[in-house]
């Protein structure tokens, strides 16, 4: 299945990544302002269209349609594009992926490629993959170059530095590309990116794509960029590789007036990228393939609870809008795609590994309904825990006490002890409670202990009445 | 079997029973106002556009801006300006030294100031992105709606490649600040021909 | 029509006189309630927990206390949803099917059935509203920010209707409280940041009290302004909605 990270020492749940990313209270509020703040854009762009929620729903159904003609729409796309003299491979998983990637890269004598942005690549770890067979790979997505320069993953998937302020990107730029130390103005740090990118993408003869949409009707991909790096990567080529997953078919090119309305609003609050590219047939004297990559996606169709989070169109609006990924870090979810969206997928791909995620989340719904392709998100995160209690992967508790409430709370006279004796201990021995042990108590006081329950009450004031 | 043979074998036994196709009823959008529309969108978006009532005006406007000495080159027969030195190069990183491209759109989005180009108008299909400013002209009166409307003036369009421009290149990876430029073109202007 | 009132656990256990003052505004409103005396739980804090699979005598336990009803109302939005959403028996699915779909949140019940048209109430404060998120998402008690639609809050009808009682804005409406049940100990540090934040939103508005339909988010907003002595609390809806005789 996916590549796993061989370092040796386990990950770090996300309640502990969380925790460590909450030490510095002041960058959590730049944070979640920074992201809250795209939402908000979100909410503007959409309140711009009076029909934005029919346009949902059509996408939503587009999508399920997808889903249950899945075989003969890929049938159709591979058909239609290998006519448009495009090569068309197929990878059942991220290995079979990256070693497909770099045969192509290896067998045209290529040692250095430029590459847009794509989360599939990301799930198939292929830069390393890439790098360790000795291909030097630049990311040319201005924020995807940062991360890469700093050695890390990205930590959104459409905003890869959210995380970075603007100091720390001149100490970067100045310790990578050369820039005066202590220029941190975007417009001068842009422009010094864009010399030093242009000269990649002026001596790279490989560019690899992400797709953001592969129509079946023509069999054209279509690429969604703000930068331009995609096309200026692509245009000055002789080999184009884009890689998709396969669920991003959708079926007919008029299908793209609902999507790519959706897309950019739900993302960034734009209207649109500033580019929404067409590649249908390669340039002249070019070469162009499309790895179509299963890594998980034809087992995950079987599943009538999970299915729908293959409709994802990759937007991010549910990060943006999510209160945990938003006081936590993309960092925290330990998988190439974070937050609700990474939390539904990544535990289909290693259960074990990725446990904790569907339990960081307080299940408040908000992602489901930015969703444009209205994915239910929150009622898969409560799917996935019952599916990962019920295979030892249990959430923070344990089957012993869960088997012992259980029994307390369907046996009305050990409630009503259990609950007094609490409230006794709470009162008069709040100590055995009231301590560093209790993770509650860290940072908040407990409830205080009422005389009586409301059953108790109810017994002593209302029953004689009856 | 192969991975293609093993994958669509997974893929028909897994898929779900048969969800059907919304149907996309599209009414023409009101487009009395598109116009004005298109110009607020693509202002907003960091985008200039200019009304022109002939390819004269749109020549004058592009001499005054772009000096002689710059590399100037349009595809539009109209505009081509008499410095212009013959065919494009065929190595595509030979026009890295493009100032401004004058090309033709086909037409326009509303909702969004973008403006659909085709292969066939770009000369080179680096044009549009390697250059440092980027000039679009569209037929005033082939402004649409939204999205939906650009999809059904697509039609079953033979494109080899083709894309929705709106706007220059940008990015905001820095801290949210929005910067004009990053690859691509640092500034777009659209003139609309009224003619 | 024959109402039970459900009481949530916690409730019955630290906040009893939501309890009492649901029962007693429900008799405001001239409605007889019956109290179930055997009820304990809903289960949320369990199948939330992924342990969904043993709640069944659970279920079985509550489905025995409130059969035969023709409504059942709860001061808690999620118990309600949670109970609508999952309630279920391999023996008694068929009078589950009938709570699930008579099953009330306090505010909803007023509103929608009752069809309250004024509140004999007076509560001479500033007042936060916190939209619950199972409540507010779940139920529909209040438009959400997520879509573009119409705005609406049972909640907040109630609320206006109470004399001398100032509603404040708020910066952001309905963002989670961080409590989320088991989240708000395996994941404290977050779920307090987010407690943190909602009450700061409420008290750079000056509100007084915090009020909600549940009480759990109540109840950890509650620890987070003691622990800050503030001179903010909190307090449920149907305590202000039953203030005054």
């Amino acid at each position: 299945m996916a590549a796993e990270k061989t370092s040796g020492s386990p990950t770090p749940d996300h309640a502990t990544l969380a925790e460590k990313f909450n030490k510095d209270e002041p960058r959590v509020d730049w944070h979640d302002e920074t992201l809250w703040f795209i939402r908000k854009k979100r909410d503007k762009a959409a309140w711009q269209i009076p029909e934005w929620e029919q346009l949902r729903e059509l996408a939503s159904q587009i999508k399920n349609n997808v889903l249950s003609n899945l075989h003969s729409y890929l049938l159709e796309f591979e058909k239609n594009a290998r006519d448009n003299g495009v090569h068309i491979h197929w990878a059942s998983n991220a290995e079979e992926h990256n070693k497909i990637v770099y045969e192509i890269i290896h067998s045209a004598g290529i040692k250095h490629v430029v590459k847009s942005k794509s989360m599939l690549t990301e799930e198939c770890q292929l830069n390393e993959y890439l790098h360790s067979k000795g291909i030097d790979v630049i990311d040319t997505d201005l924020g995807e170059r940062i991360v890469q320069l700093a050695g890390e993953p990205p930590s959104h998937i459409v905003l890869p530095c959210i995380h970075w302020k603007k100091e720390e990107i001149g100490d970067l730029f100045s310790l990578h590309l050369g820039t005066p130390e202590g220029n941190n103005d975007p417009q001068f740090l842009t422009t010094a990116a864009r010399l030093h990118l242009r000269q990649h993408f002026m001596t790279s003869r490989l560019a690899i794509t992400g797709v953001n949409f592969a129509v079946a009707e023509t069999g054209e991909v279509v690429v969604c960029t703000n930068e331009g790096n995609a096309d200026l990567g692509v245009q000055l080529a002789d080999v184009h590789i884009a890689c998709m997953g396969i669920e991003k078919i959708i079926p007919k090119r008029k299908h793209l007036g609902i999507f790519l309305r959706l897309l950019a609003r739900s993302a960034t609050g734009q209207p649109i990228t500033t580019y929404s590219s067409h590649f249908r047939r390669p340039r002249e004297g070019q070469v162009m393939h499309i790895v179509l990559v299963d890594n998980g996606r034809s087992d995950r169709l079987a599943s009538a609870d999970f299915r729908n989070a293959l409709k994802c169109i990759r937007c991010g609006a549910c990060m943006n809008t999510c209160p945990v990924y938003r006081r936590s870090g993309g960092h925290s979810y330990h998988y190439a795609i974070a937050g609700p969206i990474g939390a539904i997928l990544a535990p289909g791909l290693d259960m074990k590994k990725h446990a904790d995620l569907p339990f960081a989340s307080t299940l408040c719904g908000s992602c489901s309904h930015v969703c444009p392709v209205k994915i239910d998100i929150h009622d898969q995160l409560y799917k996935w825990r019952q599916v990962l209690t019920q295979n030892d992967h249990a959430g923070p508790m344990k089957k012993a006490s869960m088997q012992g409430m259980a029994k307390v709370l369907s046996t009305p006279s050990l409630y009503a002890s259990a609950g007094s004796v609490f409230r006794w201990l709470l009162d008069n021995l709040p100590f055995i409670i009231n301590n560093r042990l209790n993770p509650w108590y860290r940072q908040r006081e407990m409830p205080e202990p009422p005389a009586k329950s409301f059953n108790k009450w109810y017994s002593e004031n209302r029953k004689k009445n009856e | 079997m192969n991975s293609r043979e093993k994958i669509l074998e997974r893929i028909q036994k897994n898929q779900p029973p048969s969800s059907a196709l919304p149907e996309l009823k599209n009414e023409p959008s009101e487009s009395s106002q598109s116009i004005q529309k298109f110009v607020r969108s693509l202002g907003n978006i960091g985008g200039t556009s200019i009304d022109a009532m002939s390819w004269n005006e749109i020549d004058s406007h592009l001499r005054e801006r772009f000096p002689q000495s710059t590399r100037r080159v349009s595809l539009i027969p109209q505009l081509r300006s008499s410095h212009e030195n013959g065919d494009l190069e065929k190595d595509p990183r030979m026009l890295e030294n493009v100032t401004v491209s004058i090309l033709a759109g086909h037409f326009a989005v509303a909702e969004n100031g973008a403006v659909w180009i085709t292969e066939e108008n770009m000369g080179d299909r680096v044009l549009p992105f390697i250059c440092e400013h980027l000039v679009l002209v569209v037929h005033a009166s082939k402004v649409c709606e939204s999205m939906q409307d650009a999809y059904e003036l697509l039609g079953s369009s033979n494109h080899s490649f083709g894309t929705f421009i709106a706007g220059p290149s940008k990015t905001a990876d820095i801290e949210q600040s929005l910067v004009l430029g990053a690859h691509g073109p640092k500034t777009l202007t659209v003139f609309l021909l009224h003619a | 029509m024959r109402v039970a009132i459900f009481i949530p656990c916690y409730v019955d256990q630290f906040y009893p006189q939501v309890g009492i003052a649901t029962l007693e505004l429900l008799e405001k409103y001239g409605v007889t309630v019956s109290y179930p005396e055997n009820q304990t739980c809903c289960g949320q804090p369990m199948a939330n927990a992924g342990f969904e699979h043993l709640a069944e005598p659970c279920n079985d336990l509550f489905i025995k206390n409130f059969s035969g009803y023709d409504y059942i109302v709860s001061p808690s939005g999620s118990c309600v949803l949670h109970i609508k959403d999952h309630l279920h028996s391999t023996s008694h699915e068929s009078d589950s099917i009938k709570i699930r779909q008579n099953i009330f949140e306090l505010t909803e019940f007023l509103t929608d059935i009752l069809k309250v048209e004024n509140v004999p109430s007076k509560f001479y404060h500033k007042v936060g509203l916190h939209q619950s998120c199972h409540g507010q998402r779940g139920l529909r008690l209040s438009q959400m920010t997520e879509l573009i639609a119409p705005g609406f809050s049972k909640p907040e009808h109630l609320l206006r209707m109470v004399e001398g009682l100032e509603l404040i804005q708020l910066d952001r409406k309905d963002e989670c409280c961080g409590f989320g049940g088991t989240f708000s100990v395996s994941e404290e540090a977050v779920a307090v940041k987010m407690g943190k934040d909602r009450v700061a939103d409420h008290i750079q508005y000056g509100a007084e009290y915090i009020t909600a339909s549940d009480m759990s988010c109540l109840m950890h907003l509650e620890g987070i302004l003691k622990r800050q002595r503030s001179s903010t609390k909190v307090i449920h809806i149907a305590e202000i909605l039953n203030q005054g005789k």
